[in-house]
This record gives structure tokens, sequence and C-alpha cells, in this order.
């Protein structure tokens, strides 16, 4: 079945898409939001990087395309409407039931997807292709510093150690470079005190750190970042308790993603000067038993889907001058294996959400799943260069110029993606 | 505030401001000297050859997890070529009485694999059929057998005098890693550990390589266990039912060759992958006998993939089981397997980036030597990179070779394991803990960042303030008061692994922060 023919065959269909309204998160455009975009560090981006290469194909399915349940009888997910089907997003495209947090959002038209996107390198070990996600130069190795770093050190304005931040206990490739960025643990003991607090402690390991040759920087950088955090924390208490109609004030969250993804967005509406964040998640090498609407990969995404929706809506009023990236190293197989999962593939989706975006339409050059459309006769063809997603976002979001984006994303052979993923 | 009110009485002994060393009142043997190489010895050290006492200290950070009391003078005293000779036999060192003791005790580290599979899995029955109190049962099962995987290991680590060889079994678990936390792996990991990799740590590569390929853990954590024959149909199923196994799965063998053996750049293709995932179809094991008579292995000849393969540029004619077992020849004996496995123990042993002389003097024994892991080691320590005033200190200690370190340092009797555990997890390295099969990175990139720093502190302070629950699980001993490190106990162990700058700074803070600081000191992240 061809996309239009689908898509015509669903107009009298069960869409179940019901338009919502503005959202609590898009609702109020105040005086904040407006004066943090114009200085230097209003403009924000947050990625989130899922290792281990989601099953893209499962997330955005293109369940309107008679191939797809013909190559995963037992994992496809079922039409819209049906039992444990996908939710409905352009006739064709169907989201992860899973995902069902998302749906406002992309009734709102604040997310899109790029399909069939991801690096040209055609390797299939996850830790090239993570390295070159994070690199932006895909089959170089040798790139010392991550994309994200580049970019920072594009932005305008002076930096701060807490410009940059990525949420668990090591810093990512992505964030390496020149550019200071910190590191914040996962769980409630990012914004706690720590021993370095204590003024003697304190004093004894700065004579010891203090202009080391080696560790001297991340030192220096978590000190200034600890109390970065700290004063954010402590605003952000105090506004806490003065918010009228705060319902969810001191509830415990679910842990994981959700709850770090609400720490997150406290912390960047508290501190102005957090630009870049970045978020790493894993456990979505499936080969095995991923399950369809239920099982391991719905798992996973439950609480991605929960914490991006709590994450667009803690950051209230600035998730207008925020953009989301959330992207995998490469997708899976377009077939099931013989286990009820799927081997490494190629193209993936990538998704992209924020007040910028324009948003409700599933992007890129898609062809769809019959066997000629393939890559290898195994998997999607990247149509779309990750990078060419990036840089868009980097120059119409962040507002970078040519010759920055030249050195954030070096010897990019696509030029602009062909589409205005991004308002001007 | 504890520790700043005991600031005002601190007496003045050893970390005397640097001064006179004639007026110390009596300081420890390596202390005396450490104190006196502040003068210039050690400054000018970054050319001349590390002197005897920095050797032994070097030999110590890489070839055991650190010094404990006394290491310094013993490898000092026999010579680290002796020391290095004694490490690569690990056969001839005793085991003190106390550790084997300790060990014996334990239970899951000493059950067969098939017994530990065998509780888990009734366990998992009982919590289907929603027996009142099987959760808790199987949540405080899975508890111990946890405890007492990461209990054996840890005692080994920090007590062993087979030092090299629980330096190896890190290596080589991390080299091939099976994550604790998937399904029935949580029961396997012990065996895996005990069977597979720790006999063969110094041994030959192919013995080691195909233990872990038929290790059930391995098995099941890359699901070699579920991978057939496309097509293939169950016993008992209608052709055209569907089974949980009825097709190929790429996973194991993508690792094998990318990480276990050739390395990602080792010169094969997709199809490689796809060829070497048929040939091994059928390597699995059977639960019901794993259980019954722990027969960890089967070569299940229905699910094999009965068609010739073409992998690596050969032929590989139908051979059921031997296909497999010629596939872990080939790659064991591969020139980029000599060269990946090479790189790997210079980098963890030398260098970040180690020197591709001695990483090609490596492989040409690794080839030579049909994979002997023993004398591949014996040419790196001989190697002049491996004992270069360069090479001292250059390597940041992972979390796990952080935290063993300090409890040995401490000397602090390591009864209860809990801190140390969290610890490694709050810092990213928990133990048994790493989801994908790459195993963790042992670089300074890696490792190194704002929080990992302020968090070593942080374990620093409270393991020299004696405030770590070390002696016993909280809930089951009563609490002992916190006894603070000696400092000079803990200076003289570590001798020169702690700078002159560092020694002045320490030498003119408050007693109660000193020992913290030798522990959390820039030295200490590294070996």
């Amino acid at each position: 079945m061809q996309r239009r023919s689908f898509l015509h065959s669903l107009a009298f269909g069960a869409s179940i898409l019901v338009p919502v309204g503005r959202s609590a998160w898009a609702a109020s455009s105040s005086s904040i939001s407006s004066n943090s975009a114009a200085s230097p560090t209003g403009k924000k981006l947050i990625v989130i990087m899922l290792r281990g290469a989601v099953d893209g194909l499962n997330v955005v399915a293109p369940v309107g395309d008679e191939n797809y349940l013909r190559l995963r009888p037992t994992i496809g997910l079922a039409l819209p409407g049906m039992d444990g089907g996908a939710l409905d997003l352009d006739g064709y495209f169907g989201l992860h039931p899973a995902l069902a947090a998302l749906q406002p959002l992309w009734a709102e038209k604040k997310l899109a997807f790029i399909h069939a996107s991801g690096s040209p390198d055609s390797t299939r070990s996850h830790f090239d292709a993570q390295d070159y996600m994070e690199s932006a130069t895909p089959g170089r190795k040798n790139t010392p510093d991550g994309w994200l770093n580049r970019l920072v050190a594009a932005l305008p304005g002076a930096p701060t150690p807490s410009r940059a931040l990525s949420i668990g206990p090591v810093m990512p490739r992505i964030l390496r470079g020149p550019m200071a960025a910190m590191n914040l643990p996962n769980g409630a003991g990012a914004t706690s005190a720590n021993v370095l607090d204590r003024k003697d402690i304190g004093a004894a390991f700065d004579q010891l750190y203090a202009n080391h040759e080696r560790f001297g920087r991340a030192y220096q950088d978590g000190k200034t970042a600890h109390a970065e955090v700290m004063a954010a924390a402590a605003s952000a208490a105090a506004a806490a308790a003065q918010e009228m109609n705060a319902a969810d004030r001191g509830a415990p969250l679910p842990n994981g993603f959700p709850d770090d993804a609400a720490r997150l967005a406290t912390l960047m509406r508290n501190d102005p000067k957090m630009q870049v964040a970045f978020v790493d998640l894993g456990g979505w090498d499936t080969h095995a038993g991923q399950g369809n609407a239920k099982g391991q990969l719905a798992n996973r995404l439950l609480p991605l889907g929960q914490g991006l929706a709590v994450l667009a809506k803690k950051l209230g009023p600035m998730f207008d001058d925020t953009t989301i990236v959330v992207m995998s190293e490469f997708g899976r197989t377009a077939r099931e294996n013989g286990n009820g999962g799927t081997d490494h593939g190629h193209g993936n989706v990538m998704w992209v959400m924020g007040g910028a975006v324009n948003g409700g339409q599933v992007y890129g050059d898609w062809q769809g799943v019959g066997d000629q459309a393939l890559n290898e006769g195994r998997d999607l063809p990247v149509t779309t260069d990750f990078r060419a997603v990036l840089a868009q976002i980097a120059e119409r979001h962040l507002a970078l110029g040519d010759r920055q984006l030249a050195k954030i994303f070096p010897n990019m052979p696509q030029g602009a993606a062909p589409f205005k993923l991004i308002q001007a | 505030m504890r520790i700043a009110a005991a600031c005002s009485g601190y007496k003045r002994k050893v970390f005397t401001n640097p001064g006179p060393i004639m007026h110390l009142p009596f300081p420890s043997r390596s202390l005396l000297l450490a104190l006196c190489i502040c003068g210039g010895g050690a400054a000018a050290a970054d050319n001349a050859a590390l002197s005897p006492d920095q050797q032994a200290v070097h030999v110590l950070n890489r070839v055991a997890f650190g010094p404990r009391p006394g290491d310094i003078e013993r490898v000092t005293q026999m010579g680290v070529q002796n020391y290095l000779d004694e490490q690569l036999h690990p056969e001839t060192i005793a085991y003190p009485p106390e550790l084997t003791a300790r060990l014996a005790a334990l239970v899951t580290p000493n059950r067969k694999a098939g017994d530990v599979v065998g509780e888990y899995v009734e366990l998992q029955k009982q919590v289907r059929d929603e027996d009142d109190g099987a959760r808790q049962r199987r949540r405080a099962a899975l508890m111990a057998v946890a405890e007492e995987t990461a209990e054996a290991r840890l005692a080994r680590a920090i007590d062993s005098p087979r030092q090299l060889e629980e330096v190896m079994v890190d290596f080589w678990y991390n080299h091939f890693n099976v994550f604790a936390g998937k399904g029935i792996d949580r029961a396997l990991v012990a065996s895996y550990e005990r069977d597979a990799i720790r006999p063969n740590a110094l041994g030959n590569f192919r013995t080691l390589l195909g233990a872990t390929a038929h290790h059930p853990a391995m098995l099941f954590y890359l699901d070699n266990f579920l991978s057939t024959a496309n097509g293939y149909t169950p016993a008992g199923k209608r052709p055209g039912q569907k089974g949980k196994a009825t097709g190929l799965n790429e996973n194991y063998a993508r690792e094998l060759m990318e990480l276990h053996t050739l390395g990602v750049d080792g010169g094969y293709s997709q199809q490689d992958v796809t060829e070497l995932a048929r040939m091994l179809t059928g390597w699995t094991y059977d639960q019901r006998a794993l259980i019954r008579s722990n027969q960890t292995f089967k070569f299940d000849a229905p699910r094999h993939d009965q068609g010739s393969k073409h992998w690596l540029g050969r032929e590989v004619a139908p051979a059921g089981e031997a296909e497999g077992e010629m596939a872990l020849d080939v790659l064991a004996r591969h020139p980029a397997t000599a060269r990946n496995i090479s790189y790997q123990l210079a980098q963890y042993f030398v260098q970040d980036e180690p020197n591709p002389a001695l990483v090609d003097r490596m492989a040409r024994v690794f080839i030579a030597s049909d994979g002997d892991i023993r004398s591949v080691m014996r040419v790196l320590f001989a190697s002049s990179q491996f004992l270069a005033p360069d090479a001292a200190g250059a390597k940041f200690k992972t979390p796990y070779q952080f935290v063993v370190s300090a409890a040995r340092a401490s000397a602090t009797p390591v009864k209860n394991v809990g801190p140390l555990l969290a610890t490694m997890t709050q810092l990213g390295m928990p133990l048994y803990g790493c989801q994908t099969p790459d195993g963790y990175k042992n670089t300074q990139q890696a490792w190194l960042n704002p929080d990992a720093l302020t968090r070593r502190i942080s374990f620093a302070t409270a393991l020299a303030a004696g405030r770590l629950p070390l002696a016993g699980k909280p809930a089951m001993v009563t609490p002992a008061p916190a006894i603070a490190l000696d400092p000079e106990r803990v200076a003289a162990t570590l001798g020169e692994a702690i700078s002159p700058r560092t020694r002045g700074a320490i030498a003119a803070s408050a007693e109660p922060l000193r020992a913290a600081m030798l522990l959390g000191s820039p030295d200490f992240m590294q070996r």
C-alpha cells in the first residue's frame, strides 16, 4: 500500500488523536522567557542519547506500509485503534503506545521526527557508531573533542562550567574537549552539600588541587559547578515555597529518567547560565524478546516518554526557548530476527521537540520498507545525515553562523536539510 | 564539624612543615626516605630512571592494586624482578589462611552454576505462582548471591597476595564482560568468573576464549543460546508455529570478533558476522540439564545451520559443533587478535596510548607463544616502556582501582564490602554492572571528570575518619566508634606514591585531615 492511499483509507478511520488545546507547558509565555531568550544563554539545547541503538522502526512505526507487519510478524505494532496499536501520527506512521505521554506535544506541533536519519558511516558497531555520533565526524576516530563541546565554544557570551552539563557519573564523549563542562550525579545527590562544602576540608583539598597540572581544572570546575547548582537548587526551593499551586511539590517522582528530567528542568530554570545539557540512557540493544506494544522495549520507552513530557512541562515558559533532540547510534534490522528481537541496522529516527520546532510532522526522505528500499536488504538507509538535523538546530535555534557550523560539524557532505524543522 | 572541632588540638608529628629532617621525632623508615627525596631527588626523576623505591611503588600500582603496609619495603628487598616473577606464577604464592577461610565460608562462590540457577528458577516460579512472600524471598536470595559474589572478588582484590592474578581477573572480566543484571546471569556470574575467567587469567588465550564461549553466562548474555538456523522449528512445535528460538541471532558473533578477538578494525564485514553467527548456531545450554547435572553447555545439533558458510575469506564445510571450534581457533590465532589483545594489555598496564613498538613486540610473542598470556605479560614487564619514568603515575585509576587501592592502603579490615560497592556504583562503575559487552574502560578520558574527583575525595574522607561501616553491616553489629586512620602509617604505606608537593601541603595541614588528604590526593588518583 502506498502512503497516499493509506492516508485515504484512514480518513474516516479511528484517529485516536484528540485536539487538546494548548497544554500547560506551552500556555504561559511569561516575561521570564523572553528576557532569558535575549541573554546569550537564553536559547537552550538538550540532547538525549539512547545508547545501544533503539529500534526506530517501532518508535515511529510505518504501520501504513504493507511490508511492516510482514517483516515484523510478532514484534510489529498493530494499526492505530486496535488493541495495543500504535498511536496515529499522520495516517501512515504510528507512535509506540508506550510513548503516549508525548501525544500532546505532537498535537501541539512541538514534536517532530526525522525518519531514516543517522550517520552515513556503515559501521554496525555500537561503540564506533556512538563515537561518530558524539564526535560528529563519522569514519574518523581520532577527533579529540565532542561536537557539543565545540558547540559550546561557538556560543556567544562568557563560558562557565555550568553552561554545559551532563547527567551521570562519567563525562560523555560528546562533551569532551577544551570547554569546561560539568557532570551531575543521577538522583538527589546532585543538589545536596558535599564534603568540600566543609570549610576546613575544602581548604585542605584546595591546597592539593589548586593549579594542579593534571587535575586542577576538573577539581575547580567541580567546585564552581557545585556552587552554582546549590544556588539554583536553593532558589528553586524558595520559588516552590512561594508557588500557590505546586501540587507535586516535594512529592517523590518515579526513579530514573523522569526524576532526572524534572531535576534538570528545575536547575535550568533556576540557573540561567545553563544552556546545553546532555543525558544518556542505556538498555536499547534488543536482540531478543523486545516485545511489541508491551515488553522490553515498551518498558524502556515508557519512562523516556514520561521523562520528556516532564522535562517539557517543568521547563515551563523556558520550553519555548528550548530544543530537545533524541538520537541513537543506528537503527535496527527491519526484519525481526529468530528471537523476537532485532539486530544491528543502519538508519533510525531522530526526535526533535521544543518551542521553535515545526512539529506534528515526520520529516525525511522516506522510501518505505519494501525489499528494494532496504539498505543492504536488511535495514533503513540513511537519507538524512544526523549532522544536517543538528546543524539546522544550531543555525536556526542557536543562531550560529556558517563559519561556526563548519567548526562544529567539519566536512559535512550534505548541506542544509531539505526541510524547515526549526522556525526561523 | 567533628573534624573541624578536633583541629585545634592536633599534635605535630611526622608532618612537620618541610624543614630539617633531623629534628623529627622518629618517623618510619619509608617516610624518612620519602621526605629526604623532597630535597630534590624526586624532582630530577623525570629524566632519570626510577629509584628502587619508586620502582617498587610503580610495580605495586600496576601489578597489584597499590601498596599495603610493608609492601614497598618487601618489594624493594626482594627486588622488582623477583616480585614480578613471583606474581607471574600465582600458583607458587600461598593464600593466607584467613582469606582461604573467608572464601570457604561464602555460599554462592562455592556452589555449582547449576545449583545457583536451580534456586533462581525455583524462586522465579514461586513469584509467578504469586506465592506470598515469594518476591521478598527472591529479592533476598538474589541480593545474597550478588553480595557474596562481590565479596569473593573484593576480598581477593584487597587481601590476596596473588595480586597480579586479581588484576588480570579485573582485566579479563572487562574484556569478556557479562552484565550481572540481565536475567539468569544474576545466578551465573560467580561461576563465570570462577570457572571461565580466573583459571585462565595468565594461561592460554584460546582456552580462555573457549571457556567464555561455552559458559552459559556468555551464551545467555549475548543471546547465542537462542540462535538457530533460519527456519528451525523446535521439537514439539508445528512448522510455522513460533517458538522463542527460531532463527539467527548475530549478537554474540559480532562481539566475538569486534570486542573479544579481532577488534573493530580487524577486517571483517557484515557478511562475516552473519556467517559466523550461522557457524555458532546450536551453541546453547539446556536449562534443565544445567540444573539437574550442572551441564553448562550443549551443542544442540538440530538448531545448527547445516549449510556451508563463507567466512573471513574461507569456505567452511558443514561440520556441526566443530565449525564453532574452528572459528575460535582461527580467531585466537589471528594477527589482528594478537594486536588487539596486546594493545589492550599495554593500555591497561602501561599508558592510555601505548607505544606501538611495545604493542608490536607483545603481538609477536602472542603469536609465537600461541596465545600464552604469561609470556606476553613477561615481555610487557621487561619492556623499557613499563618501567620508564614517564609511565609512573601515568594511569588514572578506575573507580574499582581507586576503591580497592584505598582499602589496601588504609589496612582497614573490610568485613562488609557494601560501602565499597556503593562507592563504585556512585562513581559509575558498579561491580558486575556494566550493561554493554565492551566492559569498563581504563583510561583517564573515561573516568576523570569534576564530579568524580569530589566523590573520590568524599570517600577518602569517610574512610580516613573511620566512618565507613566496613566492620560489618550496621544492622548486624553494634556500630563501632569511628577510629580515624593514622596518617603516619598511611604515609609510610604509600611512600613515594605521594609527591613532595603533596607531602608538603599535608604537612602544613591539621593532623585530623592528613589521612584523608593522602587518600584523596591527586597522587592517589593515579597509579
